[in-house]
């Protein structure tokens, strides 16, 4: 009898398990494995080859995923019983966490070669986080959702707290681990609250598969004001607010992201930062459409305070790791604009979020880039007193953190400003005055603390010792190369976007 | 043939950004090459905008816009965004005045003895295909666009070749103009919206509300944000704390450029943009509007004779000229507004050809400060010359262009709001009280001890050639409108009376009353020509 009904469960399970659609997952994967063997048996050139292989490796699948991109998605109908919905935004947010994640490599590239630790472990937890992401992006059941959030999230346990050797490092870790962990039960307490309600047979339209999305929307918009499924809807939204950084769950940002080493606080930054708003995006236009009564006022609520919260607490920082965290709160506060305009029924919302993470990913990785060059073995202990005259000790890396700090600040002709007015055009179309109020004030404040930063780079003080020597740094080729092509994209797209910037 | 004038419209915009690319890269090509590139890039825009001027009357138009031409960069089919290109009645003088100034500035520029100087070349040709591509955008989006791209090399250059206080100066400037430049994008997304998501084509929004109302509630928020917004760029007063710092701590050729072209922006905003396609709103916002620009006139024209350094009075007083304009565009009258046209294209020369001259006086006495020099005009004649030239072309004397603008703007006043021309001609004898006085005070009369002392054992030259050319260039620019002003009337004349909301029984009877405008107008052109 169980013998029976396990053949007929997995038959009838196994059947719609399409492994193909899910190649650029498992390609990382192997590679990750692949990593391992690599540090196994290369001996003495591993320094070399470990990175190599890893970077190498994912830019194939970048090509892939480029290639394939270009050619027509076939919706397949049900994939792995309902637990993956591949969609155009989840093709394009492969291509997104696919680029950070080589990003965040060849960043791991000038980290570890300052710092006395493993190096092959870096390069695998980076792939298989990023793996994760990708599932994230098209998870379609809470299930999906939960255990590749979960994937990600213990990844970065390990990832924030890498640098073993420094006591920020730890303490980073362990407030992650912490408010991770805290933020992770509020989210399955959401969870299990919409579980519950969505099968209680008493009320209309119940489900037996209420994790799945599709079934969940049914089951919400015939009982939009059920008490418990608000405040499950709440408690989920409030799990991802933590992995976005936004108010009241930012709390974690400024010391976190100061501890982890530098190539993890950037894949903090932005892919951590975008996986949540994929989630965001895929549940409020998703299951959690019918409750826009309750997201919208709750979301706009969030943004305004996550914008001026992010903003003014930056001005007073020194650290720049602490600034762009805090900044970065600020930015998820201004694309919180697109996801409100999205719960409102905007459809360019969507690509509006999309277009502005990924200039945020250019913009952040350029200033992550020369944060990387900067810094010295503290890595933790990164002030904005130590870029002091960088443009005549490094004009490059000035010139190219000034063009990252200018497009994260959105100001034209970079991609950062495009980014923004498409936020902005987005939330003039629902109509959100008082938001746009906020993101304006905001960008204002911004600009304070990142033309600070700036200033500190290029004007030389008054009061500057003129006999002091000006100690040239060396950056070598292969890393100028990188750094020049995210500063040329950055430009590039603030002045012609092409086919980007048409949508979907 | 037509795409020819098209093309050399682009290149206007694209001939000083290729050169800037190449200095970029080419940064060990030598200073000589270097200025040779440099060159090339201030003086072909130049050339192109009097051949496109001198060629506007006779090409053919389409809505008024001759040269029109549109390019798509992949923002059109979701927010209606296309790079399109043109000029008509009001953009072009504005478009020659671009290309004249930025000529001037940079063959300053290129003849002075700047650190760094080809970073410093660099950032004001991207400066320059800015400001070109501000008056020639028909594309709002694009309007603004191409101000920021001139703007960001101003803050730059103010931070790293600025004077005294440059940190604070150009950080105060940053963020106070930024908020400028969000508020006037929001004004401008805010029209997107207001006319059904047509686009960011200026052709296509005149069309629509030539077609359809907007609604008198959304004109008046719309017109509020422009005006404060564009207020803040143009320094309205009391929004116009940064100017004279900024102007102080600014290097010559940035300040020319800021000045003369950049802050007419925000002006020809309003007179192209906001008042056209929102009339309810700009009506509505007037008696505010006359209040703060005689604020500028009256208020700081009184803290402008309490200046001593000279860099600190031109800026005020720049600020001051602002006053008039906006007052020339409060009348909402063809006559007002065609004298503001024809002021702002007047004071950006006179105030870029101000700043040219207090360097050249810097450089001989070194310092801005006016109580400490004295007699220059012995050593120096023909600076001299230049510079009472200067003086009288910017209180506004027969003879130069200034005089057309401010006399048309004060007959439209005369017309519409009789009570502030009291205070606005009073404004006149202000501006002649300082600027006669900082003529007097560096010219005139004996050596003062302490240039005496700091002058001792070096020989004063007299106007250098590098100091000439661009001088010479901005007088004969003052000098053509001022005794030819038909040269430009003409055509903003033609452009503003196809637009109603500048009849003056507005709006309610188009038809009508478009016909005496014109006859008025063209009384008042008559002693012009």
């Amino acid at each position: 009898m169980n013998q029976q009904l396990l053949t007929s469960l997995s038959e009838q399970y196994a059947s719609t398990n399409h492994w193909a659609v899910l190649w650029p997952e498992i390609a990382l994967a192997l590679l990750a494995v692949l990593v391992l063997l690599v540090d196994l048996f290369t001996g003495k050139v591993k320094a070399l080859a470990v990175p190599l292989v890893a970077i190498v490796g994912q830019i194939a699948v970048l090509f892939a995923l480029l290639f394939k991109a270009s050619c027509e998605f076939e919706g397949s109908g049900v994939l792995f019983s309902g637990m993956i919905l591949p969609s155009n935004l989840s093709e394009v947010m492969r291509i997104f966490f696919v680029l950070a994640s080589i990003l965040v490599s060849w960043l791991g590239m000038v980290y570890l070669k300052k710092q006395y630790l493993p190096r092959m472990e870096f390069y695998c937890l980076t792939l298989l986080v990023t793996a994760a992401m990708m599932l994230l992006a098209q998870s379609a059941n809470f299930v999906m959702l939960f255990v590749a959030l979960e994937t990600v999230t213990i990844g970065f346990y390990v990832l924030v707290s890498y640098g073993r050797n420094s006591a920020f490092s730890l303490e980073g870790g362990l407030k992650y681990l912490v408010l991770g962990g805290t933020s992770t039960a509020i989210l399955l307490f959401g969870i299990v609250l919409l579980y519950g309600i969505g099968g209680n047979p008493n009320l209309p339209a119940h489900t037996t598969d209420s994790l799945n999305f599709a079934a969940l929307e049914g089951f919400l918009a015939a009982n939009a004001d059920n008490f418990i499924a608000k405040i499950g809807v709440v408690l989920v939204i409030c799990g991802i607010c933590f992995k976005i950084g936004a108010v009241p769950f930012q709390i974690w940002i400024p010391d976190v992201y100061q501890g982890a080493p530098t190539p993890v606080t950037a894949f903090l930054a932005v892919s951590s930062k975008a996986a949540g708003f994929i989630v965001l995006i895929n549940l409020v236009m998703g299951p959690f459409a019918p409750m826009k009564e309750l997201t919208v006022p709750l979301l706009s609520a969030i943004a305004v305070v996550t914008i001026l919260f992010g903003n003014l607490t930056a001005i007073g920082q020194r650290n720049v790791k602490r600034v762009i965290g805090l900044s970065g709160v600020a930015h998820a506060g201004y694309l919180l604009l697109g996801v409100v305009a999205l719960c409102k029924g905007i459809e360019l919302g969507a690509w509006a979020i999309i277009f502005y993470l990924f200039t945020y990913l250019f913009g952040s990785f350029a200033v992550f880039g020369v944060m990387a060059q900067v810094a010295g073995v503290d890595d933790e202990n990164q002030d904005v007193d130590h870029y002091i005259d960088l443009a005549r000790r490094q004009p490059f890396l000035a010139g190219v953190l000034a063009i990252g700090l200018g497009s994260l600040a959105g100001i034209p002709p970079l991609a950062g400003f495009i980014g923004k007015v498409f936020l902005f055009i987005v939330a003039f179309q629902a109509e959100l005055y008082t938001l746009l109020g906020a993101a304006i004030t905001g960008v204002v404040i911004s600009i304070y603390y990142y033309f600070g930063w700036i200033r500190e780079a290029y004007y030389k003080p008054q009061s500057w010792p003129t006999d002091k020597p000006v100690q040239p740094m060396q950056v070598c080729v292969g890393h100028k190369v990188a750094l020049a092509a995210l500063a040329i994209v950055t430009v590039l797209l603030g002045f012609y976007q092409g086919a980007f910037g048409s949508g979907f | 043939m037509d795409n020819f004038y098209n093309t050399l419209i682009l290149l206007a915009i694209d001939i000083p950004m290729a050169a800037a690319i190449v200095l970029l890269f080419g940064k060990k090509l030598g200073e000589s090459v270097s200025k040779i590139i440099a060159g090339i890039g201030f003086i072909a825009p130049a050339l192109i905008a009097i051949y496109l001027w001198c060629s506007f009357g006779d090409a053919p138009k389409e809505y008024g816009y001759a040269y029109l031409r549109s390019f798509d960069l992949g923002l059109h089919e979701t927010l209606g965004i296309s790079l399109t290109l043109g000029l008509n009645g009001i953009s072009a003088p504005l478009f020659l005045l671009a290309g004249l100034v930025g000529v001037a500035a940079g063959l300053q520029a290129i003849m002075s003895k700047a650190e760094r100087k080809s970073t410093y070349l660099l950032l004001l040709l991207v400066m320059q295909a800015g400001l070109m591509g501000v008056f020639a955008s028909v594309d709002i989006f694009f309007f603004y666009f191409f101000h920021e791209l001139a703007l960001i090399p101003t803050f730059i250059m103010i931070g790293i070749w600025g004077g005294f206080g440059r940190r604070a100066a150009a950080m105060e400037m940053t963020v106070y103009l930024t908020l400028g430049a969000m508020l006037s994008l929001l004004g401008l997304i805010y029209i997107y919206q207001a006319t059904d998501w047509e686009g960011f084509n200026l052709i296509a929004l005149t069309e629509y509300v030539k077609a359809n109302s907007i609604s008198e509630v959304v004109q008046h928020n719309i017109f509020g944000l422009l005006l404060f917004g564009f207020g803040i760029l143009v320094s309205l007063f009391p929004f116009h704390s940064w100017a004279p710092r900024g102007y102080a701590a600014a290097p010559t050729a940035n300040a020319m450029l800021h000045a003369g072209v950049l802050k007419k922006f925000g002006l020809y905003g309003l007179v192209q943009i906001a008042a056209p396609l929102v009339p309810e709103g700009a009506l509505a916002w007037n008696p505010v509007l006359i209040w703060l620009a005689l604020g500028n006139i009256l208020i700081i024209g009184l803290v402008t004779i309490a200046q001593r350094d000279l860099k600190m009075m031109i800026g005020y007083s720049s600020v001051m000229h602002m006053g008039y304009i906006f007052l020339g565009i409060a009348t909402y009258t063809v006559a007002g507004v065609g004298g503001a046209v024809i002021l702002m294209f007047a004071h950006g020369l006179s105030v870029a050809l101000m700043f040219v001259l207090a360097t050249a006086v810097y450089q001989r006495t070194g310092t801005y400060d006016m109580r400490a020099i004295g007699g220059l005009g012995m050593k120096a004649p023909i600076l001299a010359g230049f510079f009472v030239a200067a003086t009288m072309a910017s209180i506004g004397l027969p003879g130069f262009a200034n005089f057309w603008g401010e006399f048309t703007i004060f007959i439209a006043l005369w017309k519409n709001y009789p009570w502030a021309v009291a205070p606005a001609v009073l404004g006149v004898i202000i501006s002649a009280i300082y600027g006669l006085r900082a003529s007097a005070h560096i010219f005139m009369g004996p050596q003062t001890e302490a240039f005496a002392v700091a002058s001792e054992g070096k020989t004063i030259t007299d106007i250098t050639r590098a100091e000439r050319i661009p001088a010479i260039i901005l007088l004969i620019g003052l000098a053509m409108v001022g005794l030819w002003p038909r040269s430009i009337s003409e055509s903003i004349n033609e452009q503003l009376l196809t637009q109603p909301v500048y009849s003056p029984a507005t709006m309610a009877s188009v038809e009508q009353s478009a016909k005496p405008v014109a006859a008025t107008a063209e009384q008042k052109e008559e002693p012009a020509s």
